[in-house]
């Protein structure tokens, strides 16, 4: 946001040392001392560094501590890569799920009236005000052996709890309201004129949503889905409930990066938060580009 | 293609939108529905095009149920308050869209769907925009290609919200001539919605004077002009002078002053005087029906317009020919040449 301060005086006014004291106005009211200035810039700068750049060198400088081939090795452990594929597996399956249930969700509220509106949307809220962990407990209560369903699963012999479902269902909980967050203002915002539009011209329900409705909200989408499979990556409370932590079979990134650094194998659990501080980075820098192509879009829609 | 609506009931909540509107549109008109906003006239509209759904009643294009159908199949063109164009595509695919998502077994093959577009677009005169997006566009150039979005599917009837509202003055009057030579073009039965009574009067064939949910007047832009069918009407078409009367025994007083107007069939009771600005003739003391002294003159475009007390205290304004004179301080005689006294 950038703040202007308008010249309110008379811009016909001809007179230089009205104009020039109004200029000198202006400079005090926007201007703190150069003192004043350069602390707080390098309160924040210095703050950062601590906070934000050095953790990341930090991994990165562990990761690599000794050489290029053992991080390369670490990576290449059975262990390692089955943690890499679980992770993907998550983060797919969540982020598809939550895609799913998130475009739902935010076109059931964008676009439609209905009782219990504001219920629903306080509801999606949930999983961001719920620490992960009693996430995480949640699914033992409802699945674990002395859960209300954990009978009928065993009956059925299905596992949930300590397997993929378990970890795949956490997760989508967690990061539930990404998609639909990013999606209900855009959508509110664009109404239904468009959709209406859409219908009297002879359009299906389908073509109306894949040809008007989704083309306005992709980069919402996209916004969303990047944070949501950033959160499903990296995630580690819920999952670590649910997990049962089996080794080469239920550890996620996360998970195995705790399990290596409590042996002690520093270079392996660094080269595995390396991969998730990557990811990070590569989230950052995608986000950013998302964000400009939002604000174009809410540009060109001011009509 | 007419359109007919029987006692049409629209309710959103306690809100009664439409309370037992009937209408009938014949072939080739070009209807306008005026009212203030909430008077329903949107609401009526949207429900002809299959927007919205009455809570009673019935709905006929070309004397079919057009309630057992969706919007999708009524083959209504709609033109939105704001245009509604899609703002993911050019000016060019917001035209040919239509004709894009049309069953298989219809669809024309894409030399003819660019036929159709370049035929829209050279319709509204604006071939040359083909390629931009509608957030380049000028509200009037939207506007007509909202229009020629609406008409690509050939459709059956034409109805458009508040076409020109968002626009600024001058595009609108130039607009509101081209709207009515390209209805006579075209000659598609048409309906839209405004809350300019100029533009009702200027456009269309028939006007529809709607208030609270409630037709208050059918008729042509004479008839609604001229002869008011109601109160409410003489006062929402023109500008009127309204004074409350009392109608007692075949005599209307004004406060307690009989006044010098017939009252032949009048109701008794509580009443309303309405008179045109410029149905009030300005004569010397004692030649009209009321007594009035000149307060202030306004001299501007083809009349003056003179804010005068009646005698009772109350303020008017009349307009009266450049040539009379009239000067403040001035008692003078007002005459309504015409007027109409309506009950309540």
């Amino acid at each position: 946001m950038t703040m202007q301060i308008v010249h309110s005086g008379p811009v016909t006014s001809s007179d230089e040392t009205v104009r020039a004291r109004e200029a000198l106005a202006r400079d005090n009211l926007r201007t703190e001392p150069k003192a004043v200035r350069i602390a707080v810039i390098a309160i924040a700068i210095a703050f950062l560094s601590v906070f934000v750049v050095l953790p990341l060198v930090v991994v990165f400088a562990h990761a690599f501590a000794k050489g290029i081939a053992a991080y390369l090795a670490a990576l290449a452990e059975p262990e390692a890569l089955a943690a890499v594929r679980l992770t993907l597996l998550v983060a797919a399956t969540s982020v598809g799920l939550n895609l799913v249930f998130g475009l739902v969700a935010a076109w059931a509220i964008a676009k439609f009236d209905f009782p219990g509106k504001t219920f629903l949307i306080t509801l999606i809220d949930l999983p961001f005000s719920v620490s992960p962990v009693i996430s995480g407990l949640v699914f033992v209560l409802l699945f674990g052996a002395q859960g209300y369903f954990g009978g009928w699963l065993r009956d059925h012999d299905i596992q949930i709890l300590f397997a993929v479902p378990g970890i795949v269902l956490a997760t989508t909980f967690v990061t539930f309201p990404f998609v639909a967050r990013a999606l209900i203002p855009l959508m509110q915002e664009q109404g239904t004129q468009e959709e209406e539009a859409a219908i009297s011209l002879g359009a299906s329900g389908l073509q109306t949503f894949f040809r008007v409705t989704l083309p306005n909200i992709k980069w919402g989408v996209l916004y969303g889905v990047l944070l949501c499979n950033a959160r499903a990556m990296g995630e580690f409370g819920a999952v670590s409930v649910v997990s049962g932590h089996i080794r080469g079979e239920t550890n996620t990134m996360p998970l195995l990066v705790e399990i290596l650094y409590n042996e002690y194998q520093f270079v392996a659990a660094f080269a595995i938060a390396s991969l998730l501080a990557v990811l990070a980075l590569i989230t950052l820098i995608a986000k950013t580009v998302l964000e400009r192509h939002l604000d174009e879009g809410q540009g060109a829609n001011d009509h | 293609m007419t359109i007919e609506v029987k006692n049409l009931v629209k309710t959103f909540g306690s809100f009664r939108a439409l309370d037992g509107v009937d209408l009938k549109v014949e072939s080739g008109e070009l209807v306008a529905l005026l009212g203030p906003s909430g008077s329903g006239k949107t609401t009526l509209l949207r429900i002809v095009a299959g927007l919205d759904w009455p809570d009673a009643g019935e709905v006929l294009i070309n004397g079919e149920d057009a309630l057992a159908q969706g919007a999708r199949e009524r083959h209504v063109g709609f033109v939105f308050q704001h245009y509604a164009l899609f703002r993911h595509m050019t000016v060019f695919e917001n035209i040919a869209f239509g004709l894009r998502v049309q069953p298989r077994a219809v669809r024309k093959d894409e030399a003819a769907i660019r036929a159709r577009v370049k035929e829209l677009l050279d319709l509204v005169q604006l071939d040359w925009l083909s390629d931009r997006y509608p957030s380049q566009l000028s509200g009037g150039q939207r506007q007509r290609i909202a229009l020629a979005r609406a008409l690509a599917i050939e459709p059956r009837i034409l109805l458009l919200d508040e076409p020109f509202g968002a626009l600024d003055a001058k595009v609108r009057k130039e607009l509101r001539k081209w709207l009515r030579s390209l209805h006579h073009e075209i000659n598609v039965t048409s309906i839209f919605v405004t809350h300019d009574q100029e533009e009702a009067l200027e456009v269309a064939n028939r006007v529809v004077v709607m208030d609270k949910g409630r037709i208050e007047q059918i008729g042509s832009p004479d008839d609604v002009y001229e002869r008011p069918a109601s109160a409410f009407v003489h006062g929402f078409i023109g500008e009127s002078i309204e004074l409350p009367v009392q109608v007692e025994g075949g005599v209307v007083r004004l406060g307690d002053r009989p006044l010098a107007l017939a009252a032949d069939g009048l109701a008794p009771g509580a009443s309303r005087l309405f008179v045109r600005r410029h149905d009030m003739l300005v004569g010397p003391p004692g030649s009209g029906a009321f007594e009035a002294a000149v307060q202030h003159v306004r001299n501007f475009g083809p009349v003056q317009r003179a804010e005068v007390v009646l005698s009772g205290g109350r303020t008017i304004e009349i307009d009266a020919p450049r040539d009379k004179e009239l000067r403040v301080g001035d008692a003078i005689g007002l005459e309504p040449r015409r007027y109409r006294i309506f009950a309540g």
